[in-house]
């Protein structure tokens, strides 16, 4: 373990970014300092004041600038990117609420026995907790769209597979290392399945808002029936796709 | 009736690039574009394109085009040739680091790239609609370029149709040739790997692995041994030329179309004046590290950057290509040629 007092810590990665580690453990304060760190550099006095930076990334500990070396001070980025860690204020950041349908049935829930094995629960108790958890998008990254979530309860708290699947199909619902992720398309991947989710979490063609969540945004989820997730995805096939009617109008900030 | 080309064949993996897809990595978008942004700028620059419009890149086997509608100019910059796609007695030999005109209706069969990849140009860019802000293909997401893949057998690729007095451009100058050491900036999370382990990467004759693709490298023949911290971090951002050390010790070299984070400790970060000269190797080549320090990163990029202006300055602009003398513009060429070979 690295003592605490090493954060912030400024980390050149190449000479063409910087990444900011606010800490080195899944922790939902540290979390939290990151994207209220994030929205910082992103208003406006920031991007003028550094036309040179391409664009940040947000992990759940770190904070990365890329920019351009041959037009940005980038020893001067960093220091005030330091400085900005060292000001910054902790604030929840302003994301979305969103209620998204959830099918646990068992056609998609293919490592819902092992998981239950492993938390020495039930299957209907490994439904209920993942149905009953409140996520937190933490940030997006290994494809587009692909939403790392924090808050999983803690029995389904599990390491991913030792032998990745070759083919996880899109909208597989998913659980590792702490975390919950919905497949945006069909990849391989080495996360414990327990359930699909049927609206597209990434679309191209919605070019101001491309990925459905964003860091800082919160989940719930909506049990659907394997008819109703079936027709629901057909709908979204065929265009029938309005973002906002999944946001959670009655969820507190 | 519209201009471009139609793929007769489609060679092995080639892609439509750009300056790939940046603003967007927060939302796990790869990057992607040119393996060698330099080297797609030079053929641009050679049709008279702004340096980042669209292009081909070639790897190990290029494709066989045809020109439709009204005359296409092209060029090549690589180590790589074409043919004019007239079988026979009468095929002629079409070299790079010049522009050509081709006809409609003729066609144009495009070599592999002896080394690396090379880039195909046409005159106004490969015009497909841009997804994103970019046209640089990303298999992985099946985004961009011609429906997110590679060219395949049919596919139609618009361009501007080029008048026909449209200026004919060579190449005076050699092309600068890589380094045999690829440069490095230590980190970020150094502090997961034993003290010797920077060294051992400098000192180790890296063999490039055979399953090497626009996403990654992989390297054997050392060991980068981790600290007591171990070989998983939690995941961070990546980017191309990041040296990622996963529990085997073999490194992993991240390539344009790599994942925008990721949970495996990186020893070391290929400086971005270097980058292209990974777009040089093959599956069993051999590369080696030298670890230096931020300012002279600095200063690289400044030389590289200004290498390629003084490149860009020696290109001769003939007014068309009636007004050339073409057994001295070849010939000229050709020592262009010699001297690169000679590198």
């Amino acid at each position: 373990m690295l003592p605490p007092d090493r954060f912030p810590r400024l980390l050149a990665l190449g000479d063409t970014a910087w990444t900011l580690e606010l800490g080195h453990t899944l922790d939902e304060a540290v979390s939290a300092r990151v994207l209220g760190l994030y929205e910082r550099v992103r208003e406006a006095d920031w991007q003028a004041h550094w036309p040179g930076v391409v664009e940040w990334v947000p992990t759940l500990r770190s904070l990365t600038v890329h920019f351009d070396p041959l037009t940005t001070d980038a020893d001067a980025l960093g220091q005030a990117l330091l400085q900005a860690a060292s000001l910054s204020h902790v604030h929840s950041p302003k994301g979305r609420h969103w209620r998204l349908p959830l099918c646990v049935e068992d056609a998609w829930a293919l490592d819902l026995v092992r998981v239950a094995q492993d938390a020495g629960l039930s299957l209907t108790e490994v439904r209920d907790q993942l149905l009953s958890s409140c996520l937190r998008v933490g940030m997006l990254g290994f494809l587009p769209g692909f939403a790392y979530m924090t808050g999983v309860p803690q029995p389904l708290q599990q390491p991913r597979l030792a032998t990745p699947r070759t083919g996880v199909p899109a909208g597989s619902v998913a659980v590792a290392g702490g975390m919950c992720a919905i497949y945006p398309c069909a990849s391989p991947g080495g996360w414990r399945l327990l359930g699909r989710m049927p609206l597209p979490l990434f679309d191209p063609q919605r070019s101001d808002q491309p990925a459905l969540l964003a860091p800082g945004d919160t989940v719930r989820w909506r049990r659907v029936s394997q008819a109703e997730c079936d027709e629901l995805a057909r709908c979204c096939a065929s265009g029938a796709f309005n973002p906002t009617d999944w946001l959670d109008t009655g969820a507190a900030a | 009736m519209s201009t471009g080309l139609r793929v007769v064949t489609p060679g092995f993996a080639v892609s439509l690039q750009d300056r790939g897809r940046t603003g967007l990595r927060h939302l796990g978008v790869p990057l992607s574009g040119a393996l060698d942004p330099w080297l797609m700028s030079a053929a641009n620059a050679l049709v008279g394109n702004q340096s980042s419009d669209a292009v081909l890149e070639v790897g190990l086997d290029g494709p066989t085009l045809e020109a439709v509608g009204e005359p296409v100019q092209l060029a090549l910059c690589g180590e790589i040739t074409a043919r004019s796609g007239h079988t026979g007695p009468q095929e002629s030999p079409l070299p790079a680091w010049r522009t050509m005109l081709l006809q409609p209706g003729e066609r144009i069969k495009i070599s592999g790239a002896r080394q690396g990849v090379a880039y195909l140009a046409v005159s106004g860019g490969v015009r497909v609609p841009p997804v994103l802000g970019s046209r640089s293909t990303t298999m992985r997401a099946g985004i961009g370029g011609l429906h997110g893949r590679h060219l395949v057998a049919g596919d139609w690729l618009p361009c501007l149709p080029t008048p026909s007095d449209a200026p004919h451009r060579f190449a005076r100058q050699p092309w600068p040739p890589c380094a045999d050491t690829v440069r490095v900036l230590a980190g970020p999370q150094q502090d997961h790997f034993s003290a010797q382990a920077l060294q051992v990467l400098q000192d180790t004759a890296w063999r490039v692995g055979r399953d090497m693709d626009r996403m990654g490298l992989r390297l054997t023949g050392g060991r980068l041994e981790h600290s007591e911290l171990g070989a998983n971090i939690v995941s961070d951002a990546v980017l191309p030329g990041a040296i990622q050390v996963p529990a085997s010790g073999e490194p992993l070299v991240l390539m344009p179309d790599c994942q925008t984070t990721g949970g495996y400790p990186k020893l070391a970060t290929v400086i971005a004046a270097d980058l292209p000269c990974l777009a040089r190797v093959r599956p069993g080549d051999t590369l080696r590290f030298r670890c230096i320090e931020p300012a002279q990163a600095r200063e690289a990029l400044h030389q590289r950057a200004q290498a390629h202006q003084r490149w860009l300055s020696g290109i001769v602009t003939l007014a068309h290509a009636g007004d050339a003398d073409e057994s001295a513009l070849y010939h000229h060429n050709l020592i262009s040629g010699a001297v690169w070979h000679d590198d």
